[in-house]
């Protein structure tokens, strides 16, 4: 067979788009969970009470320092299958909403880095003068703190978009099958002769997911950044 | 605990009379390397020397298969240990000369290929995709994909019998999928980094039934912390020809092959079956083994 070939024979016995558009789906819903909940946690950590502060503390260590594939097999090993804590009664649905909400767990907490980086941006007058004219801390952040922070996080909030994308593919330890780690990993254990082809398919897909997503969240965080 | 578990097994293996290897070399090495993680001897062939190969043999197999390929501390257990050992001494290199190597199925071939290993026994089933890259000699046993289940569990008695059920294997693996697909539509699958998750997702009752080929399987079983718990239900549904993985254009096919078949013939091979699957009511299907190895291309 030659290159054409290969590529066209494993195309058609396998899914490859498929596989990938399973990854971009655990991308989407992780990426909405991580950022309401990093979000919040920022928020914590810059709040004036010093127990969320250090609630929103505790969390980011223990989150960012636990490695993913730990968070993953704990869900599936201690959770769900010692706690028989089940979301859905199909097996499909059942670890791709496990591997979602672990994803969201993990990547809250370097959202909520990145959003305290981003607070961090906006100058303290800023704060002072929202409390100044009456307004109590949570309208405080959402109508002033917040709107400039996000602007000034755009690029960090992009990097944790990127290293979501590629982490989506530790969900194959929550056992959902059909992602592109899963299906690399059973073309490779068959098609053992076109190994380096497969692997070549796989990671240019990463990088026409990953790419847009850099120039994009660069572009915009030259074109939105507060000017001071 | 741990240590008198495989003092125990080291002392079971030798009371079989499985290593019964006369030479002092091997011997002292056995205690020798204690610790630098070299090998353990669990079977050669009777009073063969194993001299004569220079250097070392560098042997690729599994570390994380309890009754095949198993790394616990410094020694080195398992069937496919057993006739790795077995083949290294014919082919003149003592267990004092073999270096053990962690061979995980997908890098096999990339091993073989890049010289990191001179041979592999890990569970290598001879299929025609990878005689394109790498050379087989063998086989050296025949296993089928079989099925583990709880041992009060009657209610499966072959892959048929899995719908509605739920059923593990691991990650990257075809022989769930090819349930699935072609014997059981209605049943779910879980996949898993690797076979001890499922047994453990299996004891807790999450799952019916875990699928791979059945000496893998009956390994699993087998060892002190699942006994008892698990049996393997013996109906065996595909053929895998384990081979010996080689480099491609290898000139060692025709003497390991000459040594698998000492091995059975000498009755060692069938000890090496039984002394690894000990207590979980496990035979290999008596068709296809003891295997003729095939011709070498």
């Amino acid at each position: 067979m030659n290159l054409f070939e290969q590529v066209s024979f494993l195309f058609s016995s396998y899914n490859i788009p498929a596989a990938f558009w399973v990854n971009i789906q655990l991308t989407f819903w992780a990426a909405i969970g991580a950022l309401l909940v990093g979000t919040v946690l920022g928020l914590m950590r810059v709040s004036p009470v010093p127990s969320l502060q250090w609630l929103g503390t505790a969390y980011v260590t223990v989150f960012r320092n636990t490695p993913l594939t730990v968070l993953m097999l704990l869900a599936v090993l201690g959770v769900w299958s010692q706690l028989k804590i089940t979301f859905a009664q199909d097996f499909a649905t059942n670890f791709f909403i496990y591997a979602c909400v672990v994803l969201a767990i993990y990547h809250a907490a370097f959202v909520c880095e990145a959003v305290r980086s981003g607070i961090n941006t906006v100058p303290l007058g800023q704060a002072e003068a929202a409390r100044a004219i009456g307004l109590p801390f949570l309208p405080a952040a959402r109508l002033v703190l917040l709107p400039q922070a996000f602007r000034g996080a755009i690029a960090p909030l992009g990097n944790v978009l990127i290293a979501l994308i590629k982490n989506t593919t530790v969900a194959a330890a929550a056992s959902v099958a059909v992602e592109t780690s899963s299906v690399m990993r059973g073309m490779i254990e068959a098609n053992s002769n076109m190994v380096i082809l497969i692997f070549m398919i796989f990671a240019l897909g990463y990088v026409i997911l990953v790419v847009p997503v850099g120039v994009v969240t660069t572009s915009l965080s030259r074109k939105l950044a507060v000017t001071r | 605990m741990r240590n008198v578990r495989s003092i125990f097994a080291v002392a079971a293996v030798a009371a079989l009379g499985l290593s019964a290897c006369t030479t002092d070399a091997g011997n002292d090495a056995a205690t020798e390397d204690e610790g630098t993680g070299t090998s353990t001897s669990t079977a050669t062939a009777d009073g063969a020397d194993c001299s004569g190969g220079d250097g070392t043999l560098r042997i690729g197999i599994k570390f994380d298969q309890p009754g095949l390929g198993f790394q616990d501390g410094s020694t080195y257990t398992g069937f496919d240990v057993d006739v790795a050992t077995y083949v290294a001494c014919e082919l003149g290199y003592g267990a004092d000369a073999i270096e053990w190597v962690s061979a995980p199925s997908a890098n096999r071939e990339t091993m073989l290929e890049n010289g990191q290993v001179d041979m592999i026994f890990a569970t290598y089933s001879i299929t025609d995709a990878r005689k394109e890259v790498v050379d087989f000699a063998g086989p050296y046993f025949v296993a089928g994909q079989d099925l583990l289940v709880r041992e009060d569990d009657d209610s499966i008695d072959g892959p048929e019998s899995l719908n509605g059920k739920n059923l593990c294997s691991v990650t990257g693996s075809t022989s769930a999928q090819k349930v699935k697909d072609t014997l059981a539509s209605e049943v779910q699958l879980l996949e898993q980094p690797g076979y001890a998750d499922c047994v453990t997702v299996l004891e807790a009752g999450q799952v019916d039934a875990v699928t791979t080929d059945d000496i893998i399987l009956a390994g699993l079983a087998a060892t002190p912390a699942n006994s008892g718990k698990f049996k393997v239900v013996g109906a065996p549904f595909s053929e895998e020809n384990y081979g010996v993985g080689l480099p491609k254009g290898s000139d060692m096919c025709e003497d390991i092959n000459t040594a698998i078949t000492a091995m059975i013939d000498d009755g060692s091979w069938e000890e090496a079956v039984t002394s690894n699957t000990e207590g979980t009511g496990y035979t290999p299907n008596a068709d296809l083994n003891p295997p003729t190895p095939a011709a070498c291309a």
